[in-house]
């Protein structure tokens, strides 16, 4: 089960004043879940991913994994426990292999070709074409985002975060990751969190979590939450739906 | 063979035993074991110090093991190798120098490797330099690699030095002929107060001729390194030419690469890079359960595999 527990993170804006990235931010998520977080932009979903997984220190507040305290454990440390994060913008690195950092990302180096297969195939690639390039330029935006998405399959943690895994990806291989998501679940063998705007990824969720303003605004059953989030969309600029823009 | 030389010739050639095809060893200045074939002819220079080795035309699918070992604190040397490849052939040339110095003397090595590449060939040229040895005496070596390439010959050559070299100062100059290809991969990681300069040349003489240069360092520590490939294309051709410099703790890289056309249809390239290791790649390999260290360590030898 993951805990967090009014969990904070603010950043002094130019004058000083302290801003508030997270604010006070609680939720529970049980085991085996599947859960979307979603929300507009700069809403805070990526910096509580990122506090999660350590990657972002919290100002105040708590992570709780499967009942221990993550909250001052390094990054290796909640990667070691079962924690795992699928990068937004994954870097890229001259001379790692596919194979690499498939091998690092299972903790084995003895992974047969089947097995590197099955984390190539799920994400839409095919081994024998990427398992020895190199994770660098030579490869597309949506090759390495489908590569990062492999390596969290490889990794096998109870908890597996995902930041749009979507962004950038085509069409095609969308649907296919889709499925992978939908199987993920299926297999009930780890805790889902996907940060996502994709209608056909919401839809696979069991709960829903709006995040906006660096608050939780909405968290509740998918058939509960969804309606709402699409009652509430609202086009275009609110200065200018007010009648800020005539004269 | 005693411990300290099987370890040497292991790091600098992969030799775990007596090599398949023909070998000359060095050590300390001498000749420490010989072996010809039918095709190839290892013969010792009568004028100067040195080897002449001699390919046969259409010699294919065979290796020389020419490495060089020094043990002796305080030894210095200089030595000519003079290669002679005859047409159509395909070999593989390992060469390599190794030092152990556990004395206060320096010990140095400066080689100056001459090809000569007859038409059609390919050779793959490996070249490792490798220092140890826990004495205070400095690990010196400055080789030098000249290559002649005649019409549609290829030269692979493949340059590594990790670690333990104190001070080197490299020289390579490739001239490929009509239809022939040169290429030199680089391979260097400094560390400490070691200082490393290396100048290339390569030069498109013929016409589709093509040449191409990836170095990759790792400078740690206090060490310096200093770069100077330059591709010139004197025919229509097509040269590149890739620097990439990981640069770490208080280390300095100059890298300076030219490319120069003395025809219009010479088609050069050039791209160099310094930069450090990306946070966000040790924060993503810390997320696959490697501490920060294990990481630093991960990307330095993919990016020098």
């Amino acid at each position: 089960m993951l805990e967090i527990k009014n969990l904070s993170y603010q950043v002094p804006d130019e004058s000083g004043k302290e801003l508030g990235i997270l604010s006070d931010v609680s939720l529970t998520v049980g085991d085996n879940k599947f859960v979307v977080i979603t929300g507009p932009n700069g809403g805070g979903k990526t910096t509580l991913a990122k506090a999660i997984m350590g990657l972002v220190t919290p100002t105040s507040g708590q992570v709780l994994w499967n009942g221990t305290d993550m909250t001052d454990l390094s990054v290796t440390e909640r990667a070691r426990r079962g924690i795992s994060y699928g990068f937004q913008q994954p870097p890229r690195f001259k001379g790692l292999r596919v194979r690499d950092l498939l091998e690092m990302a299972s903790g084995r180096e003895d992974l047969t070709h089947e097995e590197e297969c099955q984390y190539l195939i799920r994400v839409g690639l095919c081994a024998n074409d990427y398992i020895d390039r190199e994770v660098d330029a030579s490869l597309s935006g949506g090759e390495v985002k489908r590569i990062e998405i492999a390596t969290i399959l490889a990794r096998q943690a109870g908890l597996m975060i995902f930041d749009e895994p979507e962004a950038g990806i085509d069409l095609w291989s969308f649907a296919r990751l889709t499925e992978t998501f939908q199987q993920l679940h299926e297999e009930k063998r780890a805790t889902l969190l996907v940060i996502s705007h994709q209608e056909r990824i919401i839809d696979l969720a069991d709960e829903i979590i709006m995040i906006s303003g660096g608050s939780i605004v909405q968290h509740g059953p998918k058939e509960d939450v969804f309606p709402l989030i699409l009652a509430n969309t609202v086009s275009g600029c609110s200065y200018m739906n007010n009648g800020g823009g005539e004269q | 063979m005693n411990k300290i030389d099987a370890h040497l010739l292991r790091e600098i050639a992969d030799m775990e035993s007596t090599p398949q095809g023909a070998y000359n060893i060095r050590k300390n200045g001498k000749l420490d074991g010989r072996v010809n074939t039918a095709h190839i002819v290892i013969d010792t220079k009568t004028d100067k110090s040195g080897i002449d080795i001699h390919i046969a035309p259409h010699t294919r699918h065979e290796s020389v093991h020419i490495p060089v070992i020094i043990t002796e604190t305080g030894l210095t040397e200089m030595v000519y190798n003079d290669f002679y490849i005859g047409e159509d052939c395909d070999v593989d040339i390992i060469a390599g120098c190794g030092i152990h110095n556990s004395g206060c003397d320096t010990s140095q090595h400066d080689g100056v490797h001459t090809f000569h590449i007859g038409k059609n060939s390919r050779v793959r040229y490996f070249e490792k330099h490798y220092g140890e040895g826990d004495g205070t005496g400095g690990r010196i070596m400055n080789p030098q690699t000249i290559a002649y390439l005649e019409a549609g010959a290829v030269i692979h050559m493949e340059t590594t030095q990790i670690r333990g070299i104190d001070s080197t100062k490299r020289y390579t100059k490739i001239v490929v002929g009509a239809g022939g290809e040169g290429s030199i991969t680089e391979k260097l990681l400094t560390h400490g107060e070691q200082t490393a300069e290396s100048e290339m040349d390569i030069i498109l003489a013929g016409e589709d001729a093509s040449g191409r240069v990836i170095s990759r360092s790792v400078a740690r520590d206090k060490s310096r390194q200093v770069f100077y490939p330059r591709m010139t294309g004197e025919a229509k051709c097509f040269g590149h030419v890739q620097c990439d410099s990981i640069i770490m703790d208080d280390a300095r890289i100059k890298s300076i690469p030219a490319i120069i056309a003395n025809c219009p249809d010479a088609q050069l390239i050039h791209e160099a890079a310094i930069g450090r290791i990306a946070g966000e790649q040790i924060l993503k390999l810390m997320t696959l359960g490697l501490t920060e260290q294990e990481a630093e360590e991960r990307i330095l030898n993919g990016f020098l595999q």
